[in-house]
C-alpha cells in the first residue's frame, strides 16, 4: 500500500530525514518511535504533504500512484489521514460544516454521491459514538476551546469519517490521561480492518500496549536504524534510546 | 500658487447653474473654496490621494444629468428576496415614476420640499466634499417615517451611474425618522457604463427619541468609480443607528460615517467589510461623538486586501467632558493576502470624561498557513479552504445585518468573492 524508498526531506536547508525505507501493507500497523528531534513528525508531515518541507531526494508510492506528486488535499482523498500533533483551532469555522465540506469533497473524488443533511448527520452520530465525543462539542468552532483530549479525540472522529486507506497518527497519546488514551485507541482499533494500515508515530511505548503494531521502527538522525516486532518497543521502555544511539554513533566514528 | 490649482479643478464646475436651495449652496460653496481640495498634506486625507486622482482622471467637470432607464433595468438590479419600497435614482436624481411599492412611504424630491434643512447636520465645515456637495446637489430625496410608524421592509435606495467623462454625480439624502419610528435602509450603487465619474454623495440622518435606524450600504461600483461620501447622523435620547457597509469594489473609494450621539442611552454601531482587489482603495473614516452620558457606540471593520489594493481605517471616538458612563468599542482586522497590500489603520480616542469604558484594538496578520494545511489535510480544496478561512475571519460582521433575505444576499456576494460557497 506505502512504499517509501530512500525519502530525504530537509526543512529550510537542514536536512531531516536521510533514506528512510519504508513498506506497509494493507491490515497492518506499523509503530515508528525515536528521540525528540530524530524525524518522526518530520516524517508524518512530509506524507501529509506540508509545504514547508522539500524533499530532496528518493519516492513514496501509496497505490501504485507518486505520493509527492499530489496536493495536500488530493492524498487525503486518496485515502491518506494525519492526525495532527497539534491539532489548529479554526475560529468561526463551524466543526460540522467543515466536516460535511471534507466528507462531500472527499466521495466526489472518491466517485460516490454526495451526502445530503439527514445521511450526514446519521453518519455522524455513528462514528461520534466511536470516540465518545459530545455532539456539544461539534456545534463549536473547530477545536476553538476543546481541552488537549477532546482534539485529539476529534483528530480519531475526524478519521472515522474520513474512512483512510492509511492513517497516520502524530504523537496521538502525548498529553493524554489514560481514560482518553483508552477512548482515542479504543476508535482507532475499531477502524482497522484488513484493508487498511496504520502509522502510528509516538515516543512512549506506553500507547502500544493499546494499539498493539506488527511492527516497530526506531528513527534516529532521520534514518530507520533498528526494526522489530512490539517486543522492541518493549525493550526500549526498559533501556530508552541511550543504546541505539550509542550504537550508531560509534558506528559512524568508525 | 497650490490652492489655486486645488481649486480649478472645480471652478467652472461651480459656474453651472443650480435650482433652489440658494443659501445652502452659497454656504457650501464659500466654505469649499476656502478649504480648498485635500492634500496629501491634509491629515483627514493624508493616505487617500483622491485630489490627484481626481485631477488626474476628469477634467471639464459638470452635473450629470439624469439618463433614461427602464423598468427591466430596475427590476434587474434589484437583490434577490428583496420585497420592500424602492426608490430609483439616475446619477442621483430621484426618477419617480420608476419607484416601487411607494404608497405608504413619505418622501419627496429636494426640489419640493424647499425647507429642508440642508446642511444642519452634516456640517459644510468638516469636510471639503460635504461643502462641495452643498454647493452642487441636485434632485436628491427627503424621507420622512413619522412618529410610531414602523416601516416592516426594507427600503432601497437604488442608484443607477452612468456619466460622461467629467461628470460629477451628486446624490443628497435626508433622512427624518421621528419619535418611536423605526426603518431599515439599504443603500445600492449600479454602474451601467465604463467611464471613469466621480460620486461625491452627502446623507443626513436625523434619529427622533427611541428611533431605531438601520443603514446598509453595498459598494459594488465598477472599477472605475470614484467616491466620497459623508453620512452624518444625529440621534436623540434612546435612538439607536446601526450601519454596515460592505466594500467590494471602485477605483476609490472615501467613506466619511459621523455619529453625534445627543441624547442619553442612545446608541451608535458602525460595521464594515472591505474586501479589496486590483488597484482598489478604500477608506474608511469614522466618527462618533460622545456628548451626553449614558451613550454606547460599538464598530467593528474587517479587511481582506489582494493584490496591491489599499485600504485606510480611521475610526475617532471622541467622549465629552460631559459624557460619563460612556461605553465605547471600537475593533479594526485585517488580512493581508499579498506582498503588495497595504493598510493603513488608526484608532484616534479622544477622552475628556474621567468614568467611561473604551477600547480600541487593531491587527493585521496574514491567513494562516497552518490552518489552511488542516483544512487540505481533510481533502477540501485548496481555493475552497482559504474561501472558508476568509470567511470565518470576516462573516462575523454580516451577523449585524439584521434582515435575513439581505443578510443571505450579502453572505453570497462575500462568498463569491471569497470563492468559498458552500
Amino acid at each position: 500500500m506505502l512504499s517509501i524508498k530512500n525519502l530525504h526531506a530537509s526543512i529550510e536547508g537542514t536536512p531531516i530525514l536521510r533514506g528512510i525505507n519504508l513498506e506497509v501493507k494493507a491490515g497492518e500497523v506499523h509503530a515508528i518511535m525515536g528521540p525528540n528531534g530524530s524525524g518522526k513528525s518530520t516524517l508524518a508531515s512530509v506524507l501529509a504533504g506540508r509545504e514547508e518541507y522539500e524533499v530532496t531526494e528518493g519516492e513514496v508510492f501509496f497505490k501504485g500512484k507518486d505520493l509527492l506528486e499530489l496536493a495536500p488535499e488530493d492524498r487525503a482523498r486518496e485515502g491518506v489521514f494525519l492526525a495532527f500533533q497539534y491539532p489548529v483551532e479554526i475560529p468561526g469555522v463551524s466543526s460540522t460544516n467543515f466536516l460535511r465540506t471534507a466528507v462531500n469533497q472527499v466521495r466526489e473524488y472518491r466517485g460516490l454521491e454526495a451526502l445530503d443533511a439527514v445521511k450526514f448527520l446519521t453518519m455522524m452520530k455513528e462514528k461520534m459514538k466511536l470516540v465518545e465525543i459530545d455532539q456539544k462539542l461539534l456545534s463549536r468552532s473547530l477545536n476553538e476551546g476543546f481541552s488537549g483530549g477532546e482534539k485529539k479525540r476529534n483528530e480519531i472522529f475526524q478519521m472515522a469519517m474520513l474512512e483512510p486507506t492509511l492513517s497516520i497518527l502524530d504523537e496521538t497519546d502525548s498529553g493524554l490521561d489514560i481514560d482518553a488514551l483508552r477512548i482515542v485507541s479504543n476508535g482507532v482499533n475499531q477502524l482497522k480492518s484488513k484493508d487498511n494500515a496504520t502509522i502510528v508515530v509516538t515516543h512512549y511505548q506506553r500507547l502500544l500496549d493499546y494499539i498493539v503494531p506488527d511492527f516497530v521502527h526506531v528513527l534516529y538522525k532521520g534514518r530507520i536504524v533498528k526494526s522489530g516486532t512490539k517486543d522492541l518497543a518493549l525493550e526500549l521502555e526498559e533501556k530508552g534510546y541511550d543504546w541505539i544511539k550509542e550504537a550508531i554513533d560509534s558506528e559512524a566514528t568508525v | 500658487m497650490s490652492t489655486l490649482t486645488k481649486q480649478n479643478l472645480f471652478e467652472g464646475f461651480l459656474e453651472s447653474s443650480f435650482v433652489g436651495f440658494e443659501k445652502a449652496r452659497e454656504e457650501g460653496k464659500a466654505s469649499f473654496l476656502n478649504q480648498g481640495l485635500p492634500t496629501l498634506k491634509s491629515e483627514e486625507y493624508k493616505f487617500t490621494a483622491i485630489t490627484k486622482k481626481l485631477e488626474q482622471s476628469l477634467s471639464n467637470l459638470s452635473p450629470a444629468k439624469p439618463f433614461d432607464l427602464s423598468e427591466e433595468e430596475v427590476s434587474e438590479a434589484i437583490p434577490q428576496g428583496f420585497e420592500g419600497p424602492i426608490l430609483v435614482f439616475s446619477n442621483g436624481h430621484l426618477i419617480k415614476n420608476l419607484c416601487l411599492g411607494i404608497d405608504h412611504l413619505n418622501f419627496s424630491t429636494l426640489s419640493e420640499k424647499l425647507e429642508t434643512p440642508i446642511g444642519s447636520i452634516a456640517k459644510v465645515d468638516k469636510d471639503a466634499f460635504a461643502a462641495l456637495n452643498q454647493a452642487s446637489f441636485e434632485e436628491g430625496v427627503f424621507i420622512s417615517i413619522p412618529k410610531k410608524e414602523v416601516v416592516e421592509k426594507p427600503i432601497l435606495l437604488l442608484s443607477f451611474n452612468k456619466a460622461n467623462l467629467g461628470d460629477v454625480i451628486s446624490p443628497r439624502v435626508w433622512i427624518d425618522a421621528g419619535d418611536f419610528a423605526e426603518v431599515t435602509f439599504i443603500s445600492h450603487s449600479i454602474n451601467k457604463g465604463d467611464t471613469p465619474y466621480f460620486v461625491n454623495k452627502v446623507v443626513e440622518i436625523k434619529g427622533g427619541l427611541n428611533s431605531q435606524i438601520r443603514y446598509y450600504r453595498i459598494q459594488n461600483e465598477g472599477k472605475n468609480a470614484f467616491e466620497v461620501s459623508n453620512i452624518e447622523t444625529n440621534l436623540l435620547q434612546d435612538s439607536r443607528f446601526t450601519s454596515v457597509t460592505l466594500s467590494l469594489s471602485g477605483e476609490m473609494v472615501r467613506n466619511n460615517l459621523s455619529l453625534n450621539l445627543l441624547g442619553s442611552n442612545s446608541e451608535g454601531n458602525m460595521y464594515g467589510i472591505y474586501l479589496l482587489n486590483g488597484k482598489t482603495h478604500v477608506d474608511n473614516h469614522t466618527n462618533v461623538d460622545h456628548t451626553i452620558p449614558h451613550a454606547e457606540s460599538n464598530e467593528l471593520y474587517k479587511g481582506i486586501l489582494a493584490d496591491q489594493s489599499r485600504g485606510v481605517f480611521n475610526g475617532k471616538i471622541f467622549v465629552r467632558q460631559d459624557a460619563q458612563k460612556t461605553n465605547a468599542f471600537q475593533q479594526n482586522n485585517n488580512i493581508l493576502l499579498s506582498n503588495d497590500a497595504t493598510i493603513n489603520t488608526k484608532p484616534q480616542l479622544e477622552i475628556w470624561a474621567d468614568d467611561v469604558k473604551c477600547s480600541h484594538g487593531c491587527t493585521t496578520g496574514q491567513l494562516d498557513e497552518e490552518a489552511l494545511f488542516y483544512l487540505q489535510a481533510r481533502g477540501i480544496d485548496k481555493i475552497q479552504a482559504k474561501g472558508l478561512l476568509l470567511f470565518a475571519f470576516a462573516g462575523e460582521v454580516l451577523e449585524h445585518i439584521e434582515n435575513e433575505s439581505f443578510r443571505e444576499y450579502c453572505t453570497n456576494l462575500v462568498q463569491e468573492r471569497l470563492g468559498s460557497k458552500f
